[in-house]
């Protein structure tokens, strides 16, 4: 269950769980989380939340909303994320990343609602799953909560239940259009954002003055050319390319002449790996053929392919 | 029945990840028959293994022994459905029902349950069945599309405007499925059929594949490396583990070599008869 931190002058207050689908916050004695401020609109803002991902919107308040220092108007929360009302700080904390067993966290689930309850209107539920409670140990271990069932042909409770929720939610819920200048907002707070909890989709590279002093040291040896921030590099030495360099920027480049012998270069978290790909020939570097499998390439190897010679070096970066 | 060997390539990997203690998906293929099935199982202990092999085994077994007697690019006379898409649906509802007994007869598969994605092709034409969000890839000069639209939260959301690809991408949610094999008495696998060409290369897997890699780089991995299929599916999951490997990670390629026409008429059933089809 995530819950927010709210704190004054980096005194914390008070610790609110978002145990509801919609919490709001503002002014006014009805709302749940109160922050008696003047700066605090009646209705300031209000958080929907659906299992474990919560959504913050401003509800056209008069001093407006800040997350990570940046005026929002809707905004997908994200653990650590720091919204500003006034001089009010709330921090967003997501327990499913900090608690969660990893191992047991993503394990897939089915996600179904009670037989033959439709969504009441008046109160929308949100559909859970059992794994969802905190008894982090039958995550994935448990994949249906009994009550939570509901017929597969009758198709789309928890479609209905989401759209209700859309519904329901007195400003105008992310539509289509609504949800588009969102998107496009999203972008210009990487920086100040906490980096996102979901797992790293790109080839991490951990740059660092230790690791290149490192590999300075130890530059023939294959298996650290990626970690040190260096890009690896083709340099053709032969042919009618003679000279002509070629980074090694994505994840795979390929070399050779399609149909007559192809290698592909590999960039990996722990260096860069050439196998062979199509031919009848395999790859020769530094004067040995490889065989089928991935080879680590070392600073200044010397590879062969398709009748041209090229070196592989690394570029500082 | 027509040897689709010959014109159709397949290539598989699977792998446990760089987190989890067991494998829960399982693969099965038949180039011949043209069937190519994967399935990314649920549930506590081994059982998640247990659903996704059964129904891999039954949906194997099964279409290829009616493929051996029904030619499944013949149409209902009644409906005009092609019969793939039946031998698709009924091996799904098949392989729900064994799982779901089994799950309901013995106290330590309580609860189990799997994804499914299954193509079978015949003449000239892909038909995809799947439930779940395991996923079905097309290459087609070099643009990459997404055939199956997952059965998931987080599908749902980004179809009703409550987020976008790119919020989902940073989504607590991503390991809720919304329908799964085996888990009531009777699942609705949605089943599509697309038209197969020459030099198209298909991807079938499991959310272990594009929960880590991008679809940029899925993209890059077959279009550089499709002159070799199985380098191409190891390098898929060795960049799933590369990025973290949180999930098991399952894929199964499948490449057009060449048309792949049925043979109806007499003549080409001759030609078959006497092994010269295709050549």
């Amino acid at each position: 269950m995530a819950k927010l931190i709210l704190s004054l002058d980096g005194m914390v207050l008070r610790e609110f769980p978002l145990t509801k689908e919609r919490t709001t916050i503002g002014r006014k004695s009805h709302n749940d989380i109160v922050i008696d401020n003047l700066a605090v609109s009646g209705e300031h803002a209000m958080i929907m939340t659906i299992l474990n991902d919560s959504f913050l919107e401003d509800l056209g308040s008069t001093n407006g909303t800040l997350v990570n220092g940046q005026p929002i108007k809707k905004h997908f929360l994200q653990n650590n994320d720091v919204v500003e009302l006034g001089k009010y700080k709330l921090k967003y904390a997501s327990e499913a990343v900090a608690q969660a067993d990893p191992t047991d966290f993503e394990k897939t689930m089915v996600l179904r609602a009670p037989p033959g309850t439709a969504p009441k209107p008046e109160a929308p539920k949100v559909p859970s799953v059992e794994a969802s409670q905190p008894a982090a140990k039958n995550f994935g271990d448990t994949v249906v909560n009994p009550e939570m069932m509901h017929s597969q042909s009758t198709g789309g409770t928890l479609r209905d239940a989401a759209r209700q929720a859309t519904m329901t939610a007195p400003p105008p819920t992310p539509a289509p259009a609504a949800a588009a200048p969102q998107a496009a907002a999203a972008p210009a707070q990487p920086l100040a954002a906490p980096p996102p909890p979901a797992p790293a989709v790109t080839p991490a590279v951990a740059p660092g003055p230790a690791a290149a002093a490192a590999a300075a040291a130890t530059a023939t040896q294959p298996g650290v050319a990626a970690a040190t921030g260096a890009l690896g590099t083709i340099q053709i030495l032969s042919g009618p390319s003679a000279g002509k360099e070629l980074p090694l920027s994505k994840p795979l480049t390929t070399l050779g002449k399609p149909g007559v012998q192809v290698a592909v270069i590999a960039k990996r978290p722990q260096g860069y790996f050439i196998t062979h790909v199509e031919g009848a020939s395999f790859p020769v570097v530094n004067g040995r053929q490889l065989d089928a499998q991935a080879h680590a390439l070392g600073d200044h190897d010397v590879i062969e392919l398709a009748g041209v010679k090229m070196e592989f070096y690394l570029k500082p970066a | 029945m027509t040897d689709l060997g010959k014109a159709l390539e397949m290539a598989s990997a699977t792998h446990t990840g760089m987190v989890r203690a067991h494998n829960e998906d399982s693969i099965g293929m038949d180039p011949n028959i043209g069937l190519a099935v994967l399935a990314d199982g649920m549930g506590g202990y081994n059982a998640g293994e247990v659903a996704s092999g059964i129904a891999v085994a039954l949906i194997t077994k099964e279409t290829r022994d009616t493929v051996s007697r029904i030619p499944p690019y013949e149409k209902d006379r009644e409906d005009g459905e092609l019969t793939a898409a039946k031998i698709l649906r009924n091996v799904s509802a098949r392989a729900n029902g064994s799982i779901f007994q089994a799950a309901n007869s013995q106290p330590q598969y309580a609860g189990m349950g799997t994804t499914l994605v299954a193509a079978l092709l015949c003449d000239n034409q892909i038909t995809v069945a799947h439930v779940g969000d395991s996923r079905l890839y097309r290459l087609r000069d070099d643009k990459l599309a997404q055939l199956t639209r997952d059965h998931s939260l987080l599908q749902e959301q980004i179809d009703s405007g409550m987020i976008t690809k790119e919020m989902a991408r940073r989504s607590q949610n991503k390991n809720l499925v919304t329908r799964a094999v085996g888990i009531e008495p009777d699942v609705e696998a949605d089943i599509s059929t697309f038209d197969a060409r020459e030099g198209d290369t298909y991807l079938l897997c499991s959310d272990g594949l594009n929960d880590m890699v991008e679809d940029e780089d899925i993209h890059l991995t077959l279009s550089s490396l499709g002159a070799n299929l199985p380098l191409a599916a190891n390098q898929l999951v060795q960049m799933a583990n590369d990025n973290g490997g949180r999930d098991n990670i399952s894929v199964i390629l499948v490449r057009v070599k060449k048309p792949f026409p049925a043979a109806r008429g007499w003549l080409s059933r001759l030609k078959t008869w006497f092994g010269k089809n295709g050549d």
